[in-house]
């Protein structure tokens, strides 16, 4: 990593790139682990109506803000290996489509 | 011609949310492709800058109506529990198609599915909105970007797409509907 560099550095688009596939991360998880865990599926339900849902889309939301701030804050004005960046961001998003797809988490929670 | 409250506030989540943004992340792989085909660089005049950044903005704005309305609107309505004693599911669609082998699949893999997968739409949209509205100007130094950003939208549209799909099915299996009637025109006899 090395600050500056060229016209506009690629740091915070790096930061917020990791971050949304970050939350997205978040959000399979937390779904999976919802589905799971009845005492988790309470935790979750931010809202009744909404149920698990409303606690499994706020605290994705919260972990994607929180890492783009925490990573813009880190990356700002530095140009980062966008390359590595981008395939890391890429796992995770693979990851979070994997795991909201109904069928592979009821795989993994051997349903 | 009439229509319920449940009907009405469906259509807006579904149609004019989930619909236009759509339709906007197809024009946000546009703007893409060019901001890649040029490699950067002023080709746009400042009024037309700022019309895209409105589209972005608007476009974000889409995403997150359709999901948040989605999510505490119209889910609730769908999940609802009937009291003991309901024999006509009609006004309980989650536990209509979970009533019925045939439908339960509608539930099970399709509102399940999409519940979770329509939150990555906004989220992923509004970091892509972000990143074209900041680097609209970078150069050819930033090609990998633009090619991830690519790669990012598309996994949007197709995450918008399976909510959008399985929205419109199950809608036409066990429909949200109900709550007061909204007349639109009385019709002539």
């Amino acid at each position: 990593m090395k600050t500056g560099g060229g016209p506009i550095a690629n740091g915070a688009a790096g930061a917020a790139i990791l971050a949304a596939s970050l939350g997205c991360f978040a959000l399979g998880v937390l779904a999976v682990a919802g589905d799971g865990s009845k005492a988790l599926a309470k935790l979750l339900t931010f809202y009744r109506p909404t149920g698990p849902l409303s606690g499994v889309s706020t605290v994705a939301i919260v972990v994607w803000l929180a890492a783009w701030i925490a990573g813009n804050r880190a990356w700002r004005g530095k140009t980062v290996a966008l390359g590595k960046v981008s395939v890391v961001a890429f796992v995770f998003l693979g990851l979070a489509l994997l795991l909201t797809f109904p069928p592979v988490g009821d795989l993994l929670l051997g349903k | 011609m009439q229509i319920t409250w449940r009907d009405l506030v469906t259509i807006v989540h579904g149609m004019l949310f989930g619909g236009l943004f759509l339709m906007a992340g197809f024009g946000v792989l546009v703007l893409l492709h060019r901001w890649q085909s040029s490699g950067g660089g002023p080709e746009v005049t400042e009024a037309g800058r700022r019309r895209e950044h409105i589209f972005l903005v608007v476009m974000v704005v889409l995403g997150w109506g359709a999901v948040l309305s989605g999510a505490y609107f119209v889910y609730p309505w769908y999940r609802a529990i009937p009291p003991a004693g309901v024999t006509n599911l009609g006004a309980y669609p989650q536990r209509l198609l979970l009533s019925d082998p045939r439908t339960a699949g509608w539930h099970t893999l399709g509102m399940e599915w999409k519940e979770h997968v329509a939150w990555m739409a906004p989220i992923l949209m509004t970091m892509v909105a972000w990143v074209l509205m900041k680097y609209e100007d970078a150069g050819e130094e930033h090609r990998r970007l633009r090619s991830t950003a690519v790669v990012f939208a598309l996994v949007a549209l197709l995450a918008a797409g399976v909510a959008a799909g399985f929205g419109a099915l199950i809608d036409k299996q066990a429909p949200v509907t109900g709550g007061p009637e909204i007349n639109l025109m009385r019709g002539k006899r």
